[in-house]
């Protein structure tokens, strides 16, 4: 395997991609670029300045209301001129254009779809610019899915790169990729665990245009190359399995991969194909980013397909639950106008309007911007409850099980409540999320049954990584309660050192930090005998303390809802 | 954006079975779709709106009336002009508010002239066609309940705002979404006809012959178009054909049995699963040309009209799939 890239290798790919995206925006999808800085503003600027002079590009802000999008009554205007006044939706203005999206991990998933439907339909091209510092937030994935490149230039420094816009090509006049080049690019994103098939097709578009671009006609090995670098590797979420079939490769990636180089060689027969997919393997595993790469090696259930944590239901008062009323207001931004409200606001003034109006005024109705109510909605709010069970020596093996069964039931009643159940474990010399927040019980299965057990007790780890789910929770518009189920006997400090005294007084410190936020929390003690360590968690939590000796998981359930209820 | 032929889609055999059924006998109710992005779940459906025959439709009416039924249009549907329109495809975006689908008092007009007037939404857009969803299970509950009661009914009855309409809305709803992100209730999940699951295909070959596929479009979308026109119009004909011949197909007394037996050894509740197997086999046999039901037929549907009927079991690891083809090896053999 190849060395890391360092960061000037990867820039210039970065480059290197952001050009073969402006031969042809429409063709790409789009261009996503991670990472606050200089270098990201310079590259969008120069980017921006060079599709400008053959397309529209517009920036739009991710507040743009759905109205403004899609066109519709400008109300406003209507009323003060008294005649229907439209507005162009943006998108329709847009269509074979290219917007830049700032901010895009904090999107809402309702505006990103009709982003995507346009994408999808009028050829839309999309710049979207990650601004999130860690994966917590990511952008809407019908986004991400449908752009060909994700270029991470959180760690570019060199501010004296000069980016080179690609020119239009016509894509036919660089022939299509022969059969072997093209099974090789699906090997390789097999490899990659790349299931998607749009990526396979960007992959094609790429190696052609960066054909284009060194003035060949026919695709070479260094195309094909270059386009696994650049549209597969940052999708990939396994490292490929340089092992030779022959050296009984360990486990499922390698089966698939065993598979897959047997079918290749079946319709070809051409055994010097092995050789260039191992060579396309290397650059691509190469060119992952570290950043993908450590979720890969570290918790690879995060990454996995499709980031679920993030399903739609916010909390907007605005615009959807159930109706309570109008207030007054003006329409847009996702508050709708409530007419009859607004008409019978507008009713007892229509005679003085009328006397008012000047002679030529043609309405029958006169209704002002003051008259104008909108609709008032509540909605439920979405609860997530974050389990931070202890998975150490001392309390877990017993108590898995059961840990296990309460999160079942909750979930098997989630669809129901309108409820999410996220796990975190801690165990060993740190904690991590076996379960970011879902209603999936197809994935909370899978969770469960790798839950591992054993080892010392970082409790303060688990506290702060609960607290950080939490924190996303609340952005998101959920109401988070923390259960934890552990003795409080903490004796692993952050640093991953044994330090019975040190690990208490970093957990109290993380506990109260929780108790400040005013998150809801539960302390679950699990020790077979009540103990005081965990009603002292429990105080300094500002949580419940329940000592569950013997508890069935039907007890726990009982007693988190309780909690969650009283929020 | 021109559309993919509905015969070049590679593989995803069930995926096309459950869109044809669901195309032949539209009161089978909606198909759902299981499965990753980027599996041609909305090329599939797209592609099969496209490859049916243009319909006819009262010139200038906004509900897309027939013209031989235009006595249900709520508007003063007059016009002796008839023209034909393709059928409708209507992709409904998630976010979607209850005003756009369902269609709401006309703002404009009532604000400039003072008139009450309708504005049709996204049902009356699909009549007659087809309403897609991606990521249903994203979707607002309340606007899925709105949606799957409109397709079960057929038509859209709005008592808001103030107005009180009624229009037909005779659509295949077709939802698709990833069970990873997120469930569906299971009592939405209930009222679709037919549930298929897809996957991305994992065989090399496949995988090339739609890259080569996707980049013959890519370089020149007519040409593709004519070098499938011939097998689309094969899929065409059979539909065509299909809905001729379902009403005089014969259901036996014996296939009707068998048809409960399965239900009751899966345990599916409610009857809608019967029903939809019922029809769905049906519909098979007359796509398949066949006269009368068979064993095979029901088998072959099962699983497409009752995986998703099934009670869930937290415990049970077993897939659905799994579970209803159990039932059925143990059955017929």
């Amino acid at each position: 395997m190849k060395s890391r890239p360092d960061s000037g290798t990867a820039l210039a790919d970065h480059l290197l991609a952001a050009r073969l995206f402006s031969c042809n925006p429409s063709s790409f999808g789009g261009i996503c670029l991670r990472g606050t800085g200089p270098v990201r503003d310079a590259l969008v600027a120069a980017l921006q300045a060079a599709l400008s002079s053959q397309k529209p590009v517009i920036k739009i802000p991710i507040n743009v209301d759905a109205d403004r999008l899609l066109g519709g009554v400008d109300l406003t205007a209507t009323l003060e001129i008294g005649r229907t006044v439209r507005r162009d939706g943006l998108l329709d203005q847009m269509a074979q254009g290219v917007v830049i999206i700032p901010m895009g991990e904090r999107m809402t998933d309702d505006i990103a779809a009709h982003i995507a439907q346009a994408m999808d339909i009028t050829n839309l091209a999309v710049i979207l610019l990650d601004d999130s510092p860690d994966a917590d937030e990511v952008p809407p994935s019908v986004l991400l899915e449908r752009m060909a490149f994700h270029c991470d230039l959180s760690a570019a420094r060199d501010l004296k790169c000069t980016f080179q816009a690609g020119s239009f090509v016509a894509n036919a006049k660089i022939k299509p990729l022969r059969k072997k080049q093209r099974s090789a690019i699906a090997a390789t994103a097999s490899a990659l665990g790349v299931y998607s098939i749009r990526p396979l097709v960007f992959a094609e578009r790429a190696a052609r245009y960066h054909a284009a671009i060194a003035g060949r006609s026919v695709t070479s090995d260094a195309d094909i190359e270059a386009a696994i670098r650049l549209v597969l590797a940052p999708l990939a979420t396994q490292i490929p399995d340089f092992e030779k079939p022959s050296a009984e490769p360990p486990k499922q990636n390698s089966e698939n991969q065993s598979e897959d180089r047997s079918d290749s060689d079946e319709d070809k027969q051409m055994p010097a194909d092995i050789p260039f997919e191992d060579i396309l393997l290397e650059a691509a595993a190469a060119a992952i980013p570290p950043k993908i790469l450590d979720q890969i090696k570290g918790k690879d259930r995060l990454t996995g397909k499709g980031q679920a944590g993030r399903s739609g239901q916010k909390q907007k008062s605005a615009k959807r639950g159930r109706p309570r009323g109008s207030r007054p207001g003006v329409p847009g931004n996702g508050k709708k106008l409530a007419l009859i409200d607004s008409l019978r606001a507008a009713a007892p003034w229509q005679n003085i309007r009328r006397l008012d109006a000047k002679a030529d005024d043609q309405r029958i109705v006169h209704v002002r911007k003051s008259d104008l109510r909108v609709r008032h909605f509540e909605e439920q709010r979405e609860t997530l409850t974050i389990f931070a069970v202890d998975a150490s020596g001392s309390s877990a093996l017993s108590r898995l099980a059961e840990a296990k069964g309460a999160i079942e039931l909750m979930l098997a009643e989630a669809y129901i409540k309108r409820s999410q159940v996220a796990l975190i474990a801690f165990r060993q010399t740190d904690a991590s999320i076996l379960l970011p927040p879902t209603r999936s019980l197809t994935r909370a299965r899978r969770a469960l049954t790798a839950l591992p057990g054993g080892g010392g007790t970082p409790i303060a780890a688990g506290l702060i990584a609960a607290q950080r789910l939490a924190d996303a929770a609340v952005k998101h518009g959920q109401t988070p309660t923390i259960a934890l189920l552990t003795d409080g006997k903490a004796n692993v400090m952050l640093d991953g050192t044994a330090n019975r005294k040190g690990a208490n007084e970093e957990m109290l410190a993380a506990a109260k930090a929780i108790a400040v936020s005013g998150i809801q929390s539960i302390v679950i003690d699990i020790s077979p005998r009540p103990r005081p360590e965990a009603a002292e968690l429990a105080e300094t939590l500002r949580g419940r303390y329940l000592p569950l000796p013997r508890a069935g998981s039907k007890a726990l359930v009982e007693a988190i809802e309780t909690v969650g209820a009283e929020g | 954006m021109s559309v993919f032929p509905f015969s070049a889609i590679v593989g995803q055999q069930e995926m096309k079975l459950a869109l044809l059924v669901a195309a032949v006998d539209a009161r089978i109710g909606g198909v759902m779709i299981f499965g990753d992005r980027g599996t041609g779940k909305s090329t599939a459906a797209r592609a099969l709106a496209a490859t049916l025959p243009t319909i006819r439709v009262v010139d200038g009416c906004r509900f897309n009336c027939e013209p031989e039924h235009r006595d249900d249009c709520p508007d003063p549907c007059t016009n002796k002009r008839v023209r034909k329109m393709a059928v409708p495809f209507v992709d409904l975006p998630l976010g979607s508010t209850e005003d756009r689908v369902l269609g709401t008092l006309d703002l404009e007009r009532a604000l400039a002239n003072g008139e009450k007037k309708f504005e049709t939404g996204l049902l009356a857009k699909a009549h007659r066609g087809f309403l897609y969803i991606d990521e249903i299970n994203l979707l607002e509950d309340h606007v899925v309940d709105l949606l799957l009661d409109v397709a079960a009914s057929g038509e859209n009855l709005v008592e808001r705002d103030g107005l009180s309409i009624r229009h037909p809305a005779r659509f295949v709803l077709i939802g698709s979404g990833n069970p990873e992100e997120g469930e569906l209730r299971p009592q939405l999940l209930d009222r679709f006809g037919l549930s298929v699951e897809v996957r991305t295909p994992e065989k090399i070959d496949d995988r090339v012959e739609i890259m080569k596929r996707c980049d013959a479009q890519e370089q020149n979308a007519q040409k593709f178009a004519e070098k499938w026109k011939g097998e689309d119009a094969k899929v065409l004909r059979q539909i065509a054909r299909a809905k001729k011949a379902i009403g005089s197909i014969k259901t036996s007394a014996k296939v009707l049995r068998d048809t409960a037996e399965i239900c009751k050894a899966v345990g599916a509740d409610g009857l809608r699963g019967e029903l939809t197997l019922m029809r769905g086999a049906r519909a098979l046999a007359a796509l398949e040309g066949d006269k009368v039901v068979t064993r095979d037929h029901l088998k072959q549907m099962a699983p497409l009209a009752l995986r998703h009927r099934l009670r869930r079991d937290v415990l049970d690891e077993t897939g659905s799939t799994v579970r209803i083809e159990r039932a059925l090896e143990e059955l017929f053999g």
